[in-house]
């Protein structure tokens, strides 16, 4: 438990805080009133969340055909919302699995809401493969189940089977590790409920945890070997996406670049979306203290890094299609970048590669402003870069007869703004019934990164760094 | 029932000075029944003298399991069941399942290890747990010596604790 921590590394947690403080803190907001900001940000997303569930029941009653697909371009914006949200749904568990395996101690304050974004960013992923198969209610077809004529099983040497698997392995085990981290929390809650509501609910879902030793070593064991487990399934889910793409014979998408490509269009992406989450929450819950200009800057450096190996891609791509001399796939390229959809491209472009370069300026890195328009721009710039690679790759094909362009029908944009609906409503009701914060991880890295911590236990903390375990 | 237990509780407001303490009253020949903290401090379960747990045994356990069923599963379905020619491959495409059967294994692992886990703590929806100090969970470190286990009088026991450290020493009885 003793931490030794150099003194040139900043503080994590700013403000003094006790431990008692940090459960008072964190548990003032689930167990409060619902603040009027919150009534409203959480009525405003059930109407959006109302009005994309009527855009997307009337495209499952209808059929997609209410979508502007046409012969040419079979995939646009249903896939394009799917990457993109599967690779927001990276974040979470890379920040709680990878950074925990390298010790990053930054990540307790941000890995629960992490966690929970990229649960409820897989759902909505989730959701636009489900209305993309047209018939929603035949999803179970692809799973290995026996079917009707026979036993015709589905086909385990495609990508579509294998992201079938990755994507429910990795909702179902992001939900175990998320639920596992906040048992212990609710346990927190449940001892200090005053209502019986709470002390049924909370009291409940804490599985009776009394955080003994022996709990804590098995607990800890355990989250170790999920964090083992859950980085080569992060990493894995979208190597699996790409290869939707990459194992086509699609101009464009025929190539070995693609999954690193998309694992760091992932993290990018997913970053940035906690990013814009967390600059909210810390103010609306007033956790300065806890999400400070240090957890800000660390994750700003992250999208830098993934926003650079992005583009390092995005070059390597075009030159591998000048350097393989193959026309048509040089023509794709060249159609991206001067075509119809050029402005799509250079939107891509502007926004993932010379967007992110800001933060080399550590004053950009730390303004919590420019951060958070710099997340929301990134975000753009991951959409159109998912748009691009399907729409631009599709509408010009061999046949020049058959070239099309592609126009989103209200149903596309409704299905779209569906998933922004239950995003948020999901996430404003998280932050209002769960710890939005991780209580016994902060607290258990606080001793050695906390300001001022209180000055009895400052004492006996120097006294015990001879005991290093 | 008639047969009460009754527990000695001590009380630590520090995390550094309940893992000394663990030590020190253990040297002074009391036997410790548990630690309750409210967060993990590394080196507690050994120094109150846990046998170290056996979960990452289960965790490999189920995922060789894990990759038994699925791997079991592709090669019944593609190769016996209903083989497929498909872009001129082996029934046994062995290169193409490597996702599929990581994904079966990271998942059998996953619900396997946790399940073992909350059997082997009893843990379950809507347990009610034995609560010796509501502050556990929050920013207090408890002690609790089982009597029964105990040939010391409860002051001995009381005096040994406070002089480890403890702010305040309680009887539970359950």
């Amino acid at each position: 438990m003793s931490h030794v921590v150099s003194p040139i590394r900043e503080t994590l947690v700013s403000g003094g805080k006790s431990y008692h403080d940090v459960t008072n803190d964190i548990c003032k907001q689930v167990e409060g009133e619902p603040t009027k900001e919150w009534k409203i940000a959480f009525g405003v997303s059930c109407l959006v969340f109302a009005y994309g569930a009527y855009c997307l029941g009337y495209t499952w009653w209808q059929g997609i055909g209410v979508w502007g697909l046409n012969k040419t371009v079979g995939w646009a914006w249903d896939i394009t919302n799917f990457v993109w949200w599967v690779g927001i749904g990276h974040a979470g568990t890379l920040i709680s699995a990878v950074l925990l395996l390298f010790r990053q101690k930054w990540r307790t304050s941000i890995n629960r809401s992490a966690e929970a974004m990229t649960i409820f960013a897989v759902l909505c992923a989730a959701s636009f493969i489900l209305a993309h198969m047209g018939r929603p209610w035949l999803f179970h077809w692809a799973l290995p189940l026996p079917n009707t004529f026979g036993s015709l099983w589905v086909n385990f040497n495609s990508p579509l089977v294998w992201d079938v698997f990755a994507i429910s392995t990795y909702l179902s085990v992001s939900l175990v590790f998320w639920y596992l981290g906040l048992v212990p929390d609710l346990a927190t809650i449940r001892d200090r409920a005053q209502t019986k509501a709470s002390k049924f609910w909370y009291g409940a879902f804490s599985l009776g945890w009394n955080g003994s030793a022996k709990t804590w070593a098995r607990y800890e064991y355990v989250s170790l070997i999920l964090a083992g487990i859950s980085t080569p399934l992060v990493l894995s889910v979208h190597t699996i996406v790409s290869m939707d793409f990459a194992t086509s014979v699609i101009p464009g998408w025929h190539t070995t670049i693609f999954p690193p490509y998309f694992v760091a269009g992932a993290i990018f992406s997913g970053f940035a979306m906690v990013q814009s989450l967390l600059l909210i929450t810390r103010v609306v819950f007033k956790l300065e203290d806890y999400i400070t200009i240090e957890h800000i800057e660390m994750m700003n450096i992250i999208v830098t890094v993934t926003g650079s190996i992005v583009g390092i891609a995005y070059l390597t791509e075009f030159f591998i299609a000048w350097y393989s001399g193959v026309e048509y796939e040089s023509y794709c390229f060249i159609n991206r970048a001067t075509g119809p959809y050029w402005w799509a491209y250079w939107m891509m472009m502007t926004c993932n590669v010379i967007s992110p370069q800001l933060f080399w300026f550590k004053k950009i890195r730390q303004s919590i402003l420019v951060s958070f328009i710099l997340s929301v721009v990134v975000n753009v710039g991951m959409w159109f870069e998912r748009f691009v690679i399907i729409v631009s790759s599709l509408h010009r094909d061999y046949l020049p007869s058959s070239w099309a362009m592609f126009t989103p029908t209200m149903y596309d944009i409704g299905d779209y703004i569906f998933s922004f609906g239950l995003f948020f409503t999901l996430f404003f009701l998280f932050a209002k019934f769960l710890p939005v914060i991780n209580m016994f991880e902060v607290k258990s890295v606080m001793r050695g990164v906390s300001t001022n911590f209180p000055a009895k236990k400052k004492s006996s903390g120097d006294k015990s760094k001879e005991t290093v375990h | 029932m008639d047969s009460t237990e009754r527990y000695l509780v001590g009380v630590f407001d520090d995390d550094e000075e309940v893992l000394h303490a663990v030590t020190e009253v253990k040297n002074s020949g009391v036997k410790i029944e548990e630690v309750y903290t409210p967060f993990p401090i590394h080196g507690l379960d050994v120094a109150i003298g846990h046998p170290r747990t056996r979960i990452p045994i289960a965790a490999f356990l189920f995922g060789c399991l894990g990759l038994t069923c699925i791997f079991s599963l592709i090669n019944y379905t593609m190769v016996f069941d209903w083989p497929m020619i498909i872009g001129g491959k082996d029934f046994f495409a062995l290169p193409d399942w490597i996702p599929v059967s990581f994904e079966g294994t990271v998942l059998f692992t996953a619900f396997g290890m946790v399940g073992t886990f909350l059997v082997s703590n009893s843990l379950w929806p809507g347990k009610q747990p034995r609560t010796f100090d509501l502050r556990s969970t929050d920013d207090r470190f408890i002690m609790a010596v089982n009597m029964a286990n105990n040939k010391k009088t409860e002051a001995e026991i009381e005096s040994i604790l406070r002089a480890s450290g403890a702010i305040e020493v309680n009887v539970k009885q359950f």
